[in-house]
């Protein structure tokens, strides 16, 4: 029979109780924001919030009447200084919970959540660069809290985006990106349309592949740090990519979404 | 639990029907098959896969697909409930009933151990999956088993929580005594009745 | 491709409800194939029923954890396939 004491022969211990530093706590969304046909920030105030790194995440939690809970993960988009925390939605059409939080949660509303989680994937001004930033779709998230967390602290490492979206008009934060990279010149934004691309469009119109990462990024020799997020595919493609190329692995850092998404 | 708070306007996707007497205690409704993971999708080779009963017996046995396959497979109609809560009513397979693949070797044991690709193991009473309780199940809903759902190949326990029906089995070992599997050694109930719901160590 | 596969960072969540500090950034050993490398770039695959963190080079399983929730709050740690954990 399967013993329940502590450290039992099988070198399993039944942890009584610990102190934990990641407690759930309620935040107040204090604005909701459609960015693309599919997204939408949520602002939040946090009572006691202490901060964060750029690139970390929040869980978060919905609780039913009948007590049914559905957890999932969102990065934090806003960078550190920002007052109100921002997380970025997509909505699934079959999720459960993306849904609730870009149609029903409305300013006003709590919003339980614990964090700020996950400090492997995150990126201080401080650690210098230069930085290899590769999103696909609402992978930008965590990349997009660096670039605004950069750009707060008045640092100038140098910054190259490769941006995978399905049409211009489904690039996330767009407009911000691209008043960004026009004031600032160690900021260069390179976009990839996947299933369709304006008139006249003259940049990439495929999925990200090996030619278009070696034209982009900044070569091995320079020793950037990568952080690739989004989708599963092309997460691993895309690293993949990287180290074949030279970068060092250690240096690839990679958030896949998965299948519930972000 | 949430201490309490209450997402307002949140339904989620399940729902608890108060008074089901289908439904075990702590049950929730799914509609979706949910698919839950403790390591990577094996994706062995039909030409390379092969089910094994070894261990305390009079002739261990071992058959490749097509032997398995040369087997007499029965329809099964199914409720199943998974300790995480959610449950599937009348869900459909195709498979060999362990009782078939046990009638050819001797044995006195009272316990089994089935082992995975990818190392997953669960055990169970002889007694839990004999009698017409069990199947090495194939087929899903009319369709060869998909491999993030434990195809080619599952245990089908439906009468115990849906952890003991152990996606890519691979064999069956009887032995005298009981060994706790991957999560019956980490704090899931040993035996995993949902109608005494029977989730964890203690209950 | 395998969709369940995650990046270690993503058990960060369980794991901080029992480690009061930063253990994505730790570095572990695998007891199985001797790699080591930070929890972070493991491999990681999460759900309701439990948490399992796998050495990205030969998959075996470094952290299993098992939560309850309802009734008596309890954790059950395996940490059996680390050899060892460094951390600052």
């Amino acid at each position: 029979m399967a013993t329940r004491g502590a450290s039992s022969a099988t070198g399993v211990t039944e942890m009584a109780s610990v102190p934990r530093k990641l407690a759930w706590r309620i935040g107040e969304v204090v604005e909701t924001s459609p960015d693309t046909a599919r997204t939408k920030s949520l602002l939040l105030q946090i009572p006691g919030w202490e901060g964060h790194r750029a690139g970390q995440h929040v869980d978060v939690r919905l609780t039913a009447e009948d007590g049914y809970q559905a957890q999932r993960s969102y990065s934090i988009a806003s960078a550190p200084e920002d007052s109100r925390v921002e997380l970025l939605v997509e909505r699934l059409d079959d999720g459960e919970v993306s849904p609730y939080l870009t149609d029903e949660l409305r300013a006003g509303d709590g919003l339980e959540l614990r964090g700020p989680i996950g400090g492997w994937f995150a990126w201080e001004a401080r650690e210098g660069g230069p930085l290899l930033l590769v999103a696909g779709g609402s992978g930008i998230a965590p990349l997009m809290a660096m670039i605004r967390h950069r750009q707060a602290a008045g640092n100038d490492t140098p910054i190259r985006l490769l941006f995978s979206s399905r049409s211009y008009e489904e690039v996330i934060f767009r407009e911000e990106l691209e008043r960004l990279a026009a004031e600032d010149e160690t900021l260069q934004i390179t976009h990839t349309l996947t299933r369709s691309a304006p008139p006249g469009w003259k940049g990439y119109d495929r999925r990200i592949d090996e030619e278009m990462l070696e034209e982009v990024a900044f070569s091995p020799r320079e020793r950037p740090l990568a952080f690739v997020c989004g989708p599963t595919p092309l997460v691993e493609a895309v690293a993949t990519t990287l180290v074949g190329l030279g970068h060092e692995p250690a240096r690839v850092k990679t958030e896949r979404f998965g299948p519930t998404g972000g | 639990m949430s201490g309490g708070f209450i997402s307002r306007g949140f339904r989620g996707r399940r729902r608890r029907t108060e008074g089901d007497v289908r439904i075990p205690p702590g049950q929730y409704l799914v509609e979706g098959f949910p698919v839950l993971s403790a390591g990577p999708t094996p994706h062995t080779p039909l030409e390379e896969w092969d089910f094994t009963i070894e261990g305390e017996v009079d002739g261990p046995r071992t058959w490749s697909w097509e032997e398995f396959r040369a087997f007499p497979s029965e329809e099964i109609t199914r409720d199943i409930h998974c300790v995480t809560k959610w449950s599937k009513l009348a869900t459909t397979w195709e498979g060999v009933s362990v009782d078939s693949l046990l009638e050819v070797v001797d044995t006195a044991v009272e316990y089994v151990v089935a082992f995975c690709d990818g190392g997953y193991t669960t055990n169970l009473p002889l007694e839990d999956v004999t009698g017409g309780k069990a199947w090495v199940a194939h087929t899903y809903e009319g369709e060869p088993l998909a491999p993030e759902h434990g195809g080619p190949a599952r245990l089908l326990v439906p009468h115990l929580y849906f952890w003991k029906s152990a996606k890519w089995v691979r064999g069956l070992r009887l032995v005298n005594e009981d060994e706790p599997g991957f999560w019956e050694s980490l704090g899931y109930h040993n035996h995993g009745d949902p109608w005494r719901e029977q989730r964890y160590w203690g209950d | 491709m395998d969709e369940n596969r995650l990046d270690g960072n993503a058990a960060a969540g369980v794991l901080a409800e029992i480690f009061n500090f930063e253990i994505t950034t730790a570095r572990v050993a695998c007891v199985r194939c001797g790699a080591a490398g930070e929890i972070g770039s493991q491999m990681a695959y999460v759900s309701e029923i439990g948490t399992v963190v796998r050495c990205a080079t030969c998959d075996n399983a470094l952290i299993r954890v098992a939560r309850q929730d309802d009734g008596p709050q309890r954790y059950w740690l395996d940490l059996k396939g680390i050899e060892y954990l460094q951390f600052e």
